[in-house]
């Protein structure tokens, strides 16, 4: 069985080691949806994905993968929201293609999520869709091809993949009728 | 920048009160969500319009409606958003969709940047709020509820906002200002709590600071242009026509079966228990295969099947669309059938009747009757190599078809349905005769394709009279044919409709027939029916027994479906137990789509209105198109696979089964693929099925001498007997509705059980270990195998030999060989196995690549999958090292190219890369020129 990232704990232990940063934060969860918290020293911890891996990107000095003008931050920001309503939000194959189909849409023009820059949306996107890239069929992965191409690029940069299961793309298209 | 909000769209609150407080120089565009009609009139030119993005009270899984708030001519601009969702377009030109980072651009924009407590409560919003103000809205606005009842759902985040507010002791939700939180946070609550009694009265802290965000100037505003009266009524009555939105607690009631691989449903104690009695039940749980006698009849008391599968007509070899079209679905249905004990007959044979077979026969020079016997021991050869389980294979060409299709043309003539009409036809001078179907050809009337046949058009595929040909020729002498008048006979259909709708009615409420074949009969009937010529001038086929019409035959239309009474006829002199005996008898019809108006319309108002109490279809099961590869089959152009040329290939018939039944055109066109034939024999055979049932017997023989072992249940094998039982009755479910492709997924979902099963518990490290050990080897190879017994039955239906192949390794009891919905231990401790090898072999490239050109295609020139196949012959680190390496550079370049730099510099790194990628192509022993990156690549 593909390792796959759930979302949570093991994906912020996933992003510590990508942004170099020390082991040692501890980790809960809390509620239905199994929210990550940060526990820390002082005050009460953070809640949320979204929430503790901008405070480890910034703990790690790594600002700029949240982007650098005010239009990448809130770009960023909009695909990190994306990424934990409607990716770990989707129940049903259908959530899943129309998640797919969009993703594709908004990458026809774009290398990273947020156009040029490599950021924090393309590691968490990655994560959260690990385990449905890993299910693709071939054809399905043609059909996305615009997402396959970055979920590729994603997963051979250095350290963001780690243990997870490498997804293998197929170099030449199958399907070209399905176009 | 512009920004573009919906009056009476809750989400718009929360932007215009961000961009008031944060004093964002906006362009406002104003615009009413767009009716329906409109909306669709303008649709998002090559987009998705039914997106359910992150907003604010519209539900989430919506369904497609509303393309958008935007004027038709202005809508793409939030092409990821729903109506009512506000969108901002920045003057880059990039369009932020989602509100809450709207919100943050505004404050950003003015330099307040986020913290960990604006995330934070931005976060929770998104995920907790949201969702709960959304169905809050709803129980308000759609079903009328009022103060604390409505605002139940919230109850414990409003408690949540309190708690925290208090706690901290400050004003606001991230500190003594007012931050991008509380806008965003307020902007949900409003709609909501904007009747003062919703909101509980022991949330003094809550309260005090809803009251004061309300009271500031860029919220009262924002409210004041937003929530009109009449924006609301309109927002209402859309979010009426849309489904109550869900809350992720609420979901696992959702009565909606989930047929989703992806999630596994949770299993009860109820289905574990019932799971670990039928396994302890073992073989006594399985009921007695029941052998029917030959011939086989219907039995009372019994489910009777009777199945036929289009008849093909005899002097086209089939290819292999035409195999999975008919007889390899209907095949598999019929064994399937028959393992459930169900009385089951399938009955199939060659079309042999008419112009066709005539044109053929002058063109080899052979009389009619002897290409059809040439034919049809082609077709027999064929189907017996795909191992199709007929209970008899017949022709058309016999005394029973000759006899039943007169005796229904003369109970047709005597009930008054049949009409006599004088028919315009083309007539050959030079040839001396009427030119009927397929021996004129001309341009299509309605698509205007110029090789239209004198009955159907290969390319918009509607039927045509052949006087209506444009530019008709003769096909024989190439001469133009002229009009003549001349007596035929007709079936009276529109007579006959009165009969046909009710009983239509009846079969569709019982049956399943497809989609497809209720929409293609549903339209041949809102169309409108003719009556329909049943005679043509030939000689080759069932003379017409009428005087003056003595010369004459019948149509093939009339004639081809009674051959599956006459085909049955030469099987059993009992032939009308099975086709006059709807009460007792239930028919499958298998067919491509081409061939659903046949069986659905006219065949039915022919048995109709013979009034005979003939059996009439009650499941009617028609298959989209199977492409080849990029195109379609052609035998002309010597493009695809057809029957005859398939065990050429080397690959076992059952391969080819397993193949087309897993890319069964159910619901949409699928296409055979070369490259993705060997995948999936690479990776769902051998690596998942094969190598489970492989591994289960393999450890029985190596680690207990062939004997299979005690088991002692764990409560993860009992949950393991639980999944498998589900798999199993999914599978069941499936088949019984002929969906044949899904069903086969199961049969692999539980192999890939299998196979994690055996990963994790470790036999073959188990059996060196202490007694304990040992004898957990031996529960997980034991059940294993057994589910590897159960796998070789389930799989029967698809690939007999295979599954002939596992019965005889494994030596499973002829008795076992049942399929119930029970997964019983059929090989219990004691049980001795045979011998076990492998089931699979695997598909080379090379193999592959030359099939691919043997066979056409156009895929030929492209370059094979490496990643798949081809075996690296470099040094693994040099490989790992430059892959590194090339990573990096690449990166490097990115960096540059984002950061806008020098073009001279950007070119000396893109020379390095490109260097690099070479010399790792080098290494991998690939041919440089197949690392075009793909995205770059022309359409």
């Amino acid at each position: 069985m593909a390792a796959a990232a759930r979302p949570g704990p093991e994906e912020l232990a996933l992003l510590e080691k990508l942004l170099g940063l020390p082991k040692g934060n501890k980790y809960g969860v809390q509620g239905e949806r199994k929210v990550p918290v940060l526990q820390t020293n002082n005050g009460p911890g953070l809640t949320g994905l979204i929430t503790i891996a901008a405070h480890l990107v910034k703990q790690a000095k790594k600002d700029q993968l949240l982007g650098s003008t005010a239009e990448e931050k809130a770009v960023v920001q909009q695909w990190l929201e994306y990424r934990v309503t409607q990716v770990d939000g989707c129940s049903s194959k259908e959530d899943t293609r129309i998640i797919l189909k969009n993703l594709n849409i908004h990458l026809e023009d774009k290398v990273y999520l947020a156009g040029n820059i490599f950021t924090l949306a393309d590691v968490l996107m990655y994560y959260g869709l690990h385990h449905v890239m890993v299910d693709l069929t071939v054809q399905e992965k043609e059909k996305y091809l615009n997402v396959s191409r970055w979920f590729n690029h994603i997963q051979h940069y250095p350290g963001v993949r780690q243990h997870l299961s490498n997804v293998i793309f197929i170099k030449n298209r199958l399907y070209t009728n399905a176009h | 920048m512009r920004l573009r909000v919906a009056a009476g769209g809750p989400a718009a609150l929360k932007v215009l009160a961000a961009a008031g407080a944060a004093a964002a120089p906006v362009r406002l565009v104003w615009g009413g969500p767009l009716g329906e009609t409109a909306a669709a009139a303008a649709p998002l030119p090559g987009r998705d319009p039914l997106v359910p993005a992150p907003v604010i009270p519209t539900p989430r899984r919506g369904p497609p409606g509303l393309t958008g708030l935007l004027p038709p001519a202005e809508q793409p601009l939030a092409p990821l958003s729903p109506p009512w969702t506000p969108a901002l377009e920045l003057d880059s030109g990039t369009v932020l969709f989602s509100p809450n980072a709207i919100c943050q651009f505004f404050f950003l924009a003015r330099g307040e940047e986020p913290t960990d407590l604006t995330n934070q409560w931005l976060e929770w919003e998104a995920t907790e709020l949201q969702p709960a103000a959304s169905a809050a809205l709803y129980a308000q606005l759609v079903h009328g509820r009022k103060g604390l009842e409505a605002v139940e759902v919230l109850g414990k985040l409003l408690v949540h906002i309190e708690l925290n507010l208090s706690r901290r002791g400050t004003a606001y939700l991230a500190g003594d200002t007012k931050s991008v939180a509380d806008v965003v946070v307020w902007g949900t609550l409003f709609p909501v709590l904007q009747d003062e009694t919703s909101l509980p009265s022991e949330l003094q802290v809550l309260r005090t600071w809803f009251q004061s965000m309300t009271l500031s100037e860029a919220c009262r505003k924002a409210a004041d242009s937003v929530l009109m009266p009449k924006a609301l009524l309109e927002f209402k009555s859309y979010l009426q026509k849309q489904p109550p939105p869900c809350l992720a607690m609420e979901r696992a009631t959702s009565n909606e079966p989930e047929e989703e691989e992806g999630s596994e449903p949770a299993l009860t104690e109820e289905e574990i228990t019932a799971a670990v009695d039928a396994w302890a039940r073992g073989v006594a749980a399985l009921p007695k295969p029941w052998q029917p006698q030959k011939p086989v009849l219907p039995v009372e008391g019994m489910r009777n099947v009777l199945i036929t599968s289009a008849l093909p007509y005899v002097n086209n070899v089939p290819h292999l669309g035409n195999i999975i079209g008919c007889v390899l679905s209907a095949d598999t249905f019929a064994r399937y059938c028959r393992l459930r004990n169900w009385n089951t007959l399938y009955v199939c044979g060659t079309d042999e009747y008419g112009t066709a077979t005539e044109t053929k026969a002058v063109e080899e020079g052979l009389t009619p009757q002897e290409i059809c016997n040439k034919y049809n021991a082609i077709h027999t050869d064929i189907y017996r190599w795909f191992d199709i389980s007929f209970d008899y294979f017949g022709r058309t060409t016999t005394p029973y078809q000759t006899m039943i299709a007169q005796d229904i043309f003369q109970r047709l003539l005597a009930r008054g349905f049949l009409l006599q009409d004088t028919v315009e036809q083309l007539q050959c001078e030079d040839c001396q005769r009427f030119l009927a179907d397929r021996f004129v050809e001309g341009t299509c009337p309605f698509c205007s394709y110029e090789e239209a046949r004198g009955d159907q058009c290969d390319k918009c595929g509607k039927l045509i009279n052949a006087v209506e040909l444009k530019n008709p020729q003769c096909k024989l002498c190439r001469g133009v044919p002229v009009v003549k008048p001349t007596q035929h006979l007709f079936l009276d259909l529109p007579k006959l409709e009165e009969q046909l709708e009710p009983w239509l009615e009846q079969s569709w409420a019982t049956g399943d027939w497809t989609a497809n074949a209720r929409y293609i009969t549903r339209s041949w009937i809102r169309d409108g029916l003719k009556p329909r010529c049943i005679t043509r001038d030939l000689k080759w086929g069932t003379p017409v027994p009428l005087d003056g019409f003595r010369d004459k035959v019948f149509y093939v239309w009339f004639d081809a479906p009674i051959g599956y009474l006459s085909i049955t006829a030469n099987y059993t002199d009992q032939w009308e137990r099975w086709w006059k005996n709807p009460q007792q008898v239930e028919l499958y019809n298998f067919m491509a789509k081409d061939n659903v108006p046949f069986h659905s319309v006219i065949f039915p108002c022919s048995l109709l209105g013979a009034d005979d109490n003939y059996t009439l279809v009650n499941h009617l099961i028609a298959t989209e198109y199977l492409n080849y590869e990029d195109g379609k089959f052609s035998k002309s152009r010597g493009v695809g696979v057809f029957g005859d040329m398939a065990k050429d290939t080397g690959i076992p018939a059952d391969i080819w089964r397993f193949y087309l039944l897993y890319l069964r055109p159910e619901g949409q066109d699928s296409a055979f693929s070369w490259s993705d034939l060997m995948l999936k024999n690479n990776s769902e055979l051998l690596n998942n099925l094969g190598n489970f049932i492989n591994r289960a017997g393999m450890f029985v023989c190596k680690f207990f001498g062939g004997t299979v072992p005690d088991m002692v249940l764990t409560p993860d094998d009992k949950r393991l007997l639980a999944r498998v039982t589900l798999e199993l009755h999914q599978y069941h479910q499936l088949l019984e509705k002929v969906r044949i492709r899904d069903a086969l997924r199961c049969i692999l979902s539980i192999s890939r059980h299998g196979n994690q099963y055996i990963q994790v518990n470790e036999p073959w490290k188990r059996i060196k270990g202490d007694e304990k050990d040992r004898q957990r080897a031996g529960t997980v190879t034991g059940v294993a195998v057994n589910m590897a017994s159960m796998l070789a039955v389930m799989l029967q239906p698809y690939m007999p030999s295979v599954s002939l192949a596992i019965q005889g390794q494994l030596c499973i009891p002829p008795d076992c060989f049942v399929l119930s919905h029970n997964f019983t231990c059929t090989l219990p401790p004691g049980h001795r196995v045979g011998t076990v090898s492998p089931l699979f072999q695997k598909l080379e490239h090379d193999q592959i690549e030359a099939l691919r050109k043997r066979f056409g295609g156009g895929q030929a020139k492209q370059t094979p999958p490496a990643s798949v196949t081809l075996m690296a012959p470099g040094d693994p680190e040099l490989i790992q090292e430059l892959t590194e390496e090339v990573a990096k550079q690449g990166n490097h370049v990115r960096q540059l190219k984002a950061n806008k730099a020098e073009k001279a510099q950007v070119d000396t790194e893109v020379a390095k890369l490109l260097e690099l990628k070479k010399q790792l192509a080098l290494a991998e022993g690939k041919s440089p020129e197949v690392l075009v990156p793909k995205g770059k690549r022309k359409k």
